[in-house]
């Protein structure tokens, strides 16, 4: 099949557009998320929402516009436990983990077992994309953009230096949570893209391999989109050509891209340091 | 107009036992404060007080006559922060990182515009730091990122500049030149806190001292402080050491300790 033929299809084109605006959404608050250590949160949060998702199933509801308040509840939550519980943080994040995934798999049984919908939560439905959820993204990106592009430099001080940027005027209480919240709905639109078990993956392997490679900030940000918007593009693309899933080839894709970007870094600071030996 | 009013301050880690206990001082305008005091004895801990990254369990700050909780005027504030590390990974320039300086002065949304950055350039070139501006701030030496806080702290021409150890990175010369910018700084009417182990150092340039060790042992003029029984109590031999240090520094004081 020709790449004209493939863009032909209305439920491609849907696909391409949605899952670039999510690729791109992901990526950028991914890269403060890292750098901030708060990966592990989007982890968590993707398994809390299964539960959501599965409350849209049994209410009869769209199942992700049930689970982005819920997702934005729990990440709310695990902010303050994470306040107030300091050491444990890491054991409260496994533990909203679990308890997302429980919930989750009892109200899917409650609901009559898995049904494709909720399976193509699970393992990604980048394909089946609705005009709805496709305006959801859209949405998201922009609201994304919006609040990096606002709050870009209140970001990067609380990444590099939260002291800092507290005795410099900046609520650093209230940048975190307006990150964690905007991430919290990316990460419920992204598991329509890659689906819960690889949604993590999507916040976590662009800004990493973006990381590898920046001599700035601002180019960190956009090399991470990027990546992420490349693998998939290109991931769909080979999903469809293969007949493979989707959101296991776009992570495929940006775990080789993060590879090269690795042996790119090796040899360009190899390349550096011989230089200042002549 | 008091620049710091601290009001019995104490305060405790959740770990344990009292950090700092009912600690009550003024800086004023002019002031130009050493703070010593052995490890662990609270120095670092009570400028997180001052600054509001800690919250005391009994006590209360102001700064410029504000109570901290209504505080916002931060941009008259420059801090160095001890042993500052950020994460290795994350991809700022020094010149970045010299330029959050100006954080303070600005409304949300808070972009730099091309004044910001000729104030960077010129805070980076008067810590000496210029030169590496557009290299990796995690790729610089100790002394190389101490030098890029320091344009940090300074960029906004802040009316309180409040250091916590920043020569332990530096080279002589730059703890020299240091000391001398910090001279012209309070001269031109900031105040200036600086917590320091090196006494030799800082003695010729300051003009009041503070000496903490969990309680406040003593806060007073550099002449109260040669004067001070403290003082022998609390250097014991060193004292004579430490007077030779003062004299060599200009003969402020007055009585000595001989
Ligand atoms: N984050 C922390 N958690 C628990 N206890 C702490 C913490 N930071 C400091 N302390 C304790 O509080 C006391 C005062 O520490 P502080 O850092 O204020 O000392 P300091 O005077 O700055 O020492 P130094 O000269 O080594 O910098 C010490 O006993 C220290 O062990
Ligand atoms: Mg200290």
């Amino acid at each position: 099949m020709s790449i004209a033929e493939f863009l032909s299809f209305a439920f491609v084109q849907r696909a391409l557009i949605a899952g670039a605006l999510i690729a791109a959404t992901t990526a950028a608050l991914g890269v403060f998320l890292v750098l901030k250590r708060l990966s592990l949160i989007g982890d968590s949060l993707s398994h809390v929402a299964l539960s959501g998702v599965a409350l849209g199933l049994i209410t009869k509801a769209s199942p992700v516009f049930v689970a982005v308040p819920v997702v934005m509840g729990s990440a709310l939550l695990i902010l303050k436990i994470k306040k107030h519980a300091r050491v444990y943080t890491d054991g409260a994040l496994g533990i909203v983990s679990a308890l997302g995934i429980s919930a989750g798999l009892i109200i899917a049984a409650l609901a009559g077992g898995f049904n494709a919908d909720l399976m193509s939560f699970l393992f990604g439905g980048i394909l089946t994309v609705s005009r709805a959820e496709l305006l959801l993204a859209a949405a998201l990106a922009a609201a994304a953009a919006g609040i990096i592009y606002i709050f870009y430099n209140d970001l990067t001080a609380l990444v590099f230096d939260e002291n800092f940027a507290r005795a410099a005027g900046v609520d650093t209480e209230k940048t975190e949570t307006i990150l964690v919240l905007i991430s919290a709905a990316a990460v419920v639109v992204a598991m329509k893209v890659v689906g819960i078990m690889l949604v993590s993956a999507m916040i976590i392997i662009p800004p990493s391999a973006a990381l590898l490679l920046a001599a700035d900030f601002k180019r960190a940000v956009m090399l991470a989109c990027a990546f992420s918007v490349c693998a998939v593009l290109l991931g769909i693309y080979f999903a469809f050509l293969l007949n493979l899933p989707a959101g296991a080839v776009i992570i495929i894709i940006n775990i080789l891209i993060l590879i090269f970007c690795s042996a790119v870094r090796k040899y360009v600071i190899k390349k550096r340091t011989s230089a200042r030996i002549d | 107009m008091n620049i710091i009013e601290a009001e019995n301050l104490t305060f405790a880690y959740s770990s344990g036992a009292a950090a700092l206990e009912d600690i009550s001082f003024r800086v004023s305008k002019g002031d130009f404060t050493g703070v010593l005091g052995p490890n662990g004895s609270g120095k670092t801990t009570l400028i997180k007080l001052i600054l509001g990254l800690l919250k005391p369990q009994r006590g209360e700050v102001k700064l410029f006559g504000c109570a901290l909780k209504d505080f916002k005027e931060w941009h008259k504030i420059g801090y160095l922060e001890q042993k500052n590390t950020p994460p290795s990974i994350i991809p700022l320039t020094a010149f970045e990182a010299a330029r959050m300086g100006l954080l303070s002065t600005k409304k949300t949304p808070k972009i730099f515009n091309a004044r910001d950055n000729e104030i960077t350039a010129a805070a980076m070139r008067t810590a000496g730091c210029y030169d590496y501006k557009d290299k990796l701030f995690y790729e610089l030496s100790g002394g190389q990122q101490q030098r890029v806080l320091l344009a940090r702290a300074l960029a906004n021409n802040p009316q309180l500049i409040i250091l916590d150890e920043p020569s332990t990175a530096l080279d002589s010369n730059a703890r020299g030149s240091l000391f001398e910018l910090l001279r012209g700084l309070n001269k031109n009417g900031a105040a200036v806190l600086v917590i320091t182990h090196d006494i030799a150092d800082i003695g010729k340039y300051v003009n009041k001292f503070m000496i903490l060790d969990k309680h406040l042992i003593f806060h007073g003029s550099k002449a109260d402080f040669c004067s001070s029984p403290q003082i022998t109590k609390y250097f014991g031999p060193y004292t004579p050491h430490l007077m030779d240090h003062l004299h060599d520094a200009g003969g402020v004081c007055p009585l000595g300790g001989h």
